[in-house]
């Protein structure tokens, strides 16, 4: 088995999370994913059509209106489709507060630039406790 | 951060559950952004959306015994009594705006059920240390009035008006309050419309940066109402909690003043032919409308005289709402606006945001709205086909029943 590779992040929202990469260079709402399948339903988004649930997500920030993204998170985890961690390179006030209600780890400030080090589809680890990313 | 030792006791829960996790939300918060301790805040208003996921967090404060400490203002939900008996709502849908008011009230918030609370009834003075959410009216507080609130969510919001404290880090600070980028606009825009689709291009151009918006010389000083479209816009379609406006908005009397110690990180340039294509992305194709949705944010009582002014007393032949909030209605009605535009078969109604399940009736065809961000929601809860236009286009549609 191959060793891990691990790096060092910062922890922004406590918890820890296993599974597929899901890139995205845009700023996220999660309003905008169809919570009974975890799919982004948002016009234009670079993964659009793209499920979220139950993946390690790298996002720029949030955006969007700062009401509506709790209830986006909220439904993804009454469905299970939340995903397992976000990579976050610019964190956003009202995604850190509403990840906090629900439960969804995020990590920020990667040692190595998350874009050129993951790609779709990689078995990503991220624990925001130890403050440790590990791609095997 | 550094928690005092009141605040620690609330925080290893000696003051109840509730207050244990408004406390823990912003404690995770302050160290996100590396904020070092907590500040008082003199004013909140929060979400109140009748969606679960904000209806849940208020409970699980309520039900751990916490009340309100800064009383917050709501935003609306949506008008039960005049609204259930025209459309096709669910027990399950109507039961959790009920549960949502009470859990509400028994926290002990204002019930203003209105999205424009910096208007009318929670206007914060210049300088003042506040939490708002809402993405229409933070950029307003901090830009227009130049009161302090970071981009507040509704369950930030909400335990700040528990705790009556926020992390002093962001938008509190004046190094984060000054411009980042600077942004040319080669006209002036000529309604709250052209305003809002300004608001909705910079917000997807700018990220997160500070944006300092550069004009030529204004023929009149752009009304509350432009101002409040351009900033719902701007934090919708991305994440501007702060503008500034040279000449216009009150940290910004020049263009260095409103960069002080920053140097522009890049510039955009934007003319009107940018806004026309913003206009003809967010749309579908024209063809018959079922419901014109106006007010969001909701309209002034100015922009009602507005639509009565438009109109000129001809009939619309579709659904026509206009959401406003409780004080614009009552003065509406007593003004007489009220009547005049029922006559024409337009509807006001107050307490009642777009994005609720009392429009769902309404998804299987195309609706109309001057508002980009009603278009983003609807299209959020699956509307099948909008069109986004100036409200004198929207009213002739009405008459027509069709663009």
């Amino acid at each position: 088995m191959m060793s891990d590779r691990i790096y060092k992040c910062r922890g922004v929202v406590a918890g820890k999370g296993r599974g597929e990469a899901l890139i995205s260079t845009e700023a996220m709402c999660f309003y905008l994913c169809d919570p009974k399948t975890g799919l982004v339903v948002e016009k234009g988004h670079d993964i659009y059509g793209k499920n979220v649930a139950g993946k390690i997500m790298v996002i720029k920030s949030g955006k969007g209106s700062s009401v509506v993204m709790i209830d986006g998170l909220y439904q993804l985890k009454l469905n299970n489709n939340l995903p397992a961690a976000i990579i976050c390179q610019d964190i956003e006030p009202v995604l850190v507060s509403s990840a906090v209600v629900v439960g969804v780890p995020i990590v920020d400030r990667l040692e190595v630039d998350p874009y050129k080090l993951i790609t779709d589809g990689m078995n990503v680890f991220v624990d925001a406790d130890t403050q440790e990313v590990r791609i095997s | 951060m550094n928690l005092s030792m009141e605040e620690k006791d609330i925080i290893e829960g000696k003051k109840g559950k509730g207050m244990k996790k408004a406390m823990g939300l912003l404690n995770a918060v302050g160290k996100a952004f590396d904020a070092e301790y907590l500040v008082k805040v003199s004013r909140t208003h929060v979400a109140l959306s009748a969606q679960e996921g904000d209806t849940y967090w208020c409970e699980l404060l309520v039900d751990g015994g916490a009340t309100c400490c800064v009383p917050c203002t709501t935003n609306p939900g949506w008008d039960v009594c005049s609204l259930s008996p025209y459309y096709a709502v669910t027990q399950d849908e109507l039961s959790l705006v009920h549960r949502t008011y009470d859990v509400y009230k028994r926290i002990g918030a204002v019930m203003s059920l209105n999205c424009t609370p910096e208007l009318e009834l929670n206007v914060p003075s210049f300088g003042e240390i506040i939490a708002f959410s809402e993405s229409s009216a933070t950029p307003y507080v901090n830009s227009v009035l130049g009161a302090r609130s970071n981009r507040e969510s509704s369950v930030s919001a909400l335990a700040s008006a528990i705790i009556g404290k926020t992390p002093l880090y962001g938008l509190l600070l004046d190094e984060n309050r000054l411009g980042t980028l600077q942004v040319n606009i080669n006209f002036i825009p000529s309604e709250a419309y052209d305003w809002g689709l300004l608001g909705w291009y910079v917000g997807m151009h700018v990220g997160n940066e500070v944006p300092v918006l550069q004009f030529p010389d204004f023929p009149a000083q752009p009304r509350p109402e432009d101002l409040l479209y351009f900033g719902a816009e701007a934090n919708t379609s991305g994440a501007v909690p702060m503008f500034h406006i040279v000449g216009v908005t009150p940290e910004a009397p020049t263009l260095e003043t409103a960069f002080g110690t920053n140097i522009a990180k890049s510039t955009l340039n934007i003319t009107t032919k940018d806004l026309a294509e913003i206009e003809r992305k967010l749309s579908d194709e024209p063809g018959d409308i079922n419901m014109v949705m106006l007010g969001c944010p909701h309209y002034t009582y100015g922009q009602v005289c507005e639509i009565e002014n438009l109109l000129a007393g001809r009939q619309v032949i579709i659904p026509f709402w206009v959401l406003v909030s409780d004080t614009t209605l009552t003065i509406a009605k007593r003004s007489g606006k009220q009547q005049s535009l029922e006559l024409s078969g337009v509807n006001l109604v107050a307490g009642t945001c777009v994005d609720q399940p009392c429009f769902k009736s309404f998804e299987d065809g195309m609706f109309i709205t001057d508002s980009p961000k009603a278009a983003y929601y609807r299209e959020g809860r699956g509307q099948k086909g909008f069109l986004v236009r100036r409200l004198s286009d929207c009213i002739e549609a009405a008459i027509k029943g069709r663009v």
